[in-house]
């Protein structure tokens, strides 16, 4: 698929307008959805300064996940209902499944409650970048704790993030690293290190086999420890021999440790992996196609990606200097990015939820609230993004699969399946015990300004919801056919106005309530069914 | 995780038959309710049958539509801005205390030919005057009912469709995309085809063209796989191209609208299309001002409107007669409320209460049902036309005597039983 455009601006610092398109575009990319008082609070920054706070912002970690997983046919003999459950060291068939899909929703909570910080989508990054599988890791503490590991170093060092992931007992697990010894070499962190996390598969990247089993014999001799639920090193089955590495390394020659000193082969192995320029551009493609457009042409490499990767070697690979620059660059907020991406499913209904102010009960309520998470979580799930289970090591097609990329998310099954979603959250919501989680949509009409007048409420509200622009025949035919009813004219529009104010004069008035309430609804269902919705 | 698949494509296409809501060319495939009416209709004994519903979108104003020839000083008393003249009312054969707005020649034809009723002051218990609410209300359409249950009879979104034994969508809406009167809390089956440009465009494989750009490039992506999404687009695709003639009657693309709709439902009635109900609609009823022209009050606005309303019927059944359909396809048309009695002093009229309704077709017993209304000599501006025949006598008439449901289906349809109407042979 040809780029039909091409992005020629740089990574030069963006100067032009700030207004409501710039800042939800950046909110859009950076976190999930536009939510309107985050962008009323950007819109009085800088474009630098708010790129500056989403990257920098430090906010306290999250709590832990708690137990919301009592029910008929189980309940927790240690953990007490509402408790943190993290701090069990028991695991067995009845509360592991259980606490895996607490872990999964809590950490779709923390999406829909994200603050205003880029640390969530960068957690969603990693995660598809790392991958492990809760399913194959199966103990829901592992899962947890590498879920951790990775919001802790959302916008750290990469390097020290790859370190601290190889011997996470998740990935030990995941790929194996736990039975990698040296009488029975397991090769497949050796080689998803390179090919997957670090040196990549590019043009660049000439690692050979033979370095894949020198660097799986590198990782020899790590465990994991049921007992303590960590990571450990066990010396007697490191393989003590010399490792030869190919000449894409240097020929690289990494010297057999003994003893407990052998634990630090692997920080020589990563010295020599990140010693190839290749890695800064690798992992610079990838959070440019995360961040920005599936396509990168010669242009986009020569002017955005190569000078950010110079830059991610020149911090030793921080990676909070690079994103800085690329979300603050001419090129980042060029016009021709704004709905270039397909939205991710999480993107998709965790960004509905927070656009809409989606009201969820109190975290009092944690099994209601849980429960309202996993089943947004099942939603993304059945669109194809199921977190913490990705497909596979690779992570999510859309992610990587040239050349359909992010057109991935949409299939015959899927679009109709995200215009079901977005029906059922302005109709019915959600349900759970009789609570209910739904889009008020005379809330979110009543912070568009100039809603009274049906053109500006229309216009007002394309604008917080899409990244593109509406034809005026479209936003004429929604306004006669869908907010009017399909009276025609001019005349009216007062029919509008006159219900929006009998509905403001006597908010309490449910006939008058009921038919704001109606109109928007058929007006949002309508916005969000049409194809421009599917865009950020 | 011992092996590594990832090369193997990991998107599942599901071909489970889901008919879901989505927009092809701007064409809306809206749910409708799998209501208990049109449960009641497709399993009735009419097969083939078929009611056009043509909402007339702001409230008609009836007095003027159907004049009261047999009470003409006190209609021409209460409006004196805008009453049409003695001499220029349409005369309907075998009837003379009652006539038509002189702009609908074609339905005086129609009359004359046998295929005509005249409902006269229809409405509802306790209308609304607000548009809004009397459309939400859900009073009007059958399928407004339909709605409200809908949710309590299929609390799951019902997935059982389409299916051999109904391929097609059990109501087509053409012309608005979302009808007030069809928001339940829960649609299902059913489109809408929310203009007739979108409908050539699918029979014709034309696609929106989406801009040279990167977003443009994704929309069209996504406008692409709507298309192959959508279940409906091909059996509306290939009854549409069964049918290749059609009438001459119809004015030129675009210059009435409604006649534009029309055509489109009798393409795919002629086609071969099982679906039961199609809804049509035109606006521009709301005459609070100015609805005649003053030198001639047999001009103006509502003239023009009432014209385009004669005229599309009355290509609408030479078409069906032309392509062999015409025994099987009934119409109607229906407003959210009639206008007042009086006449306001910008030459236009006020949202009231009781109107007529036509009711066209070969089927048709040509008949004027109820009687020319009457109000009382002290006029004041809120008195109303008052309420001859509730609108769910009708749809009870229809369903007993067109789709032939039986009597206990159309009771639990409509809540309770009411009268049957004598316009149906």
């Amino acid at each position: 698929m040809a780029d039909p455009i091409t992005v020629s601006s740089g990574i030069r610092r963006y100067k032009g307008q700030w207004q409501e398109a710039q800042v939800a575009h950046l909110l859009r990319r950076t976190m999930f959805g536009a939510k309107r008082a985050d962008a009323d609070y950007f819109l009085k920054k800088s474009p630098k300064k708010a790129v500056r706070e989403l990257v920098n912002a430090e906010y306290p970690l999250p709590g832990p996940p708690v137990n919301n997983y009592n029910d008929d046919k189980y309940t927790d003999p240690e953990i007490l209902a509402g408790a943190d459950w993290t701090v069990s060291q028991k695991y067995d068939g009845m509360n592991n499944g259980r606490r895996r899909n607490s872990f999964k929703s809590w950490w779709l909570g923390l999406m829909i409650g994200q603050e205003r910080s880029l640390r969530e989508k960068m957690v969603l990054f990693w995660h598809n970048h790392f991958v492990t599988e809760t399913n194959t890791v199966d103990n829901a503490l592992f899962c947890y704790q590498y879920n951790s590991l990775l919001r802790q170093h959302a916008l750290g060092n990469f390097k020290e993030l790859v370190r601290a992931v190889s011997t996470e007992p998740a990935m030990l697990r995941y790929l194996n690293g736990y039975a990698n010894t040296k009488k029975a070499p397991d090769e497949n962190y050796g080689r998803e290190l390179q090919e997957l996390f670090t040196v990549g598969k590019g043009p660049g990247s000439h690692y050979t086999e033979s370095d894949v089993k020198a660097a799986a014999r590198v990782l020899t001799g790590y465990t994991i420890n049921y007992k303590t639920f960590t990571s450990s090193f066990d010396h007697n089955r490191h393989d003590e021999g010399d490792k030869q590495f190919s000449v894409f390394y240097d020929n690289r020659l990494i010297r057999g440790l003994k003893g407990a000193a052998a634990a630090f082969e692997i920080d020589q192995l990563l010295d020599m992996i990140f010693s190839c320029e290749e890695v800064s551009h690798f992992i610079c493609r990838k959070l440019y196609r995360f961040f920005v457009y599936h396509s990168i042409d010669e242009e986009t490499e020569h002017n955005v990606i190569r000078p950010l990767a110079a830059l991610f070697r020149k911090k030793d690979y921080d990676i909070r200097p690079i994103l800085e620059e690329l979300l603050t660059s001419r090129h980042f907020f060029d016009p021709a990015n704004y709905g270039s991406m397909i939205k991710s499913p999480v993107d998709f209904t965790v960004g509905l939820c927070r656009e809409f102010n989606v009201a969820f009960p109190d975290a009092g309520q944690y099994a209601d609230l849980y429960g309202f998470w996993e089943q947004v979580r099942n939603q993304a799930a059945g669109l194809q993004q199921n977190i913490g289970d990705p497909p596979n090591v690779a992570g999510w097609q859309a992610y990587y699969q040239e050349p359909e990329y992010d057109k991935l998310w949409i299939s015959s099954d899927t679009l109709p399946k995200r215009n079901q979603f977005t029906d059922k959250m302005v109709g019915g919501g959600l349900g759970r015990n009789g609570k209910k989680v739904v889009i008020d949509p005379v809330a979110f009409a009543a912070g568009v300004p100039g809603v009274e007048d049906p053109d500006r409420l229309i216009a007002g509200s394309v604008k917080a919801l899409y990244s593109v622009e509406l034809a005026p025949e479209e936003l004429q035919f929604i306004k006669t056919n869908i907010l009017l009813s399909g009276l025609v004219g001019m005349a009216s529009d007062h029919y509008w106005t006159n219900a929006w104010l009998a509905y403001r004069e006597k908010p309490e008035d449910k006939a008058a309530r009921d038919t704001v309430t109606n109109k928007l609804k058929a007006l949002y269902r309508h916005l969000m069914d049409l194809p421009e919705y599917q865009l950020m | 995780m011992k092996r590594r698949d990832f090369f193997r494509s990991t998107i599942p296409i599901l071909t489970m038959p889901v008919f879901l809501p989505s927009l092809v060319h701007g064409m809306s495939f809206r749910a409708w309710a799998s209501s208990p009416l049109l449960r009641a209709a497709a399993k009735g004994m009419g097969e083939g049958r078929v009611l056009v519903l043509i909402q007339l979108n702001g409230g008609n104003d009836g007095l003027n539509t159907v004049i009261p020839l047999e009470y003409y000083d006190a209609y021409r008393a209460a409006r004196t801005n805008i009453a049409i003249p003695e001499d220029k009312i349409l005369r309907l054969q075998g009837f003379d205390k009652t006539g038509l707005h002189p702009a609908m020649p074609e339905m005086q034809q129609l009359f004359a030919a046998g295929k005509l009723a005249i409902l006269q002051g229809v409405s509802y218990p306790q209308p609304n005057f607000s548009h809004f609410r009397a459309t939400d209300a859900g009073q009007i359409l059958p399928t407004g009912w339909a709605g409200r249950y809908l949710d309590e009879e299929y609390p799951q979104f019902p997935r059982n469709y389409p299916n051999p034994e109904m391929p097609d969508p059990l109501a087509i809406q053409v012309g608005s995309l979302v009808s007030p009167a069809l928001q339940g809390p829960s649609l299902t089956m059913g489109m809408a085809i929310s203009n007739p440009n979108s409908f050539y465009d699918l029979i014709n494989d034309k696609s929106e063209p989406a801009g040279q750009s990167r977003a443009g490039d994704q929309l069209a992506y996504i406008r692409e796989m709507a298309v192959k999404t959508d279940q409906y687009a091909g059996v509306i695709k290939s009854a549409a191209q069964k049918v290749t003639r059609q009438s001459d009657c119809y004015p030129p693309p675009g210059k009435n609208p409604l006649a534009d709709q029309l055509k489109i439902v009798a393409r795919l009635v002629a086609g071969g299309l099982k679906t039961r109900f199609y809804l049509v609609s035109m606006g521009g009823f709301d005459t609070h001002a100015r609805q005649v022209e003053t030198a001639d009050t047999t001009t103006g606005a509502h003239a023009k409107l009432l014209a385009r309303l004669s005229e599309a019927i009355n290509a609408f059944q030479d078409d069906l007669t032309g392509l062999q359909v015409g025994d099987r396809v009934m119409g109607m048309t229906f407003s959210e409320f009639g206008r007042r009695i009086q006449s306001n002093a910008s030459g236009g009229t006020d949202h009231g209460a009781a109107a007529p309704v036509f009711i066209f077709g070969d089927k048709v017993k040509a008949n004027i049902i109820g009687q020319n209304p009457v109000w009382p000599d002290k006029l004041t501006v809120n008195d109303n036309l008052a309420m001859q025949y509730d609108f769910r006598a009708i749809y009870s008439t229809m369903l007993e005597k067109w789709f032939q449901t039986d009597e206990s289906a159309t009771a639990s349809v409509l809540f309770k039983p009411y009268p049957i109407l004598p316009f149906i042979v």
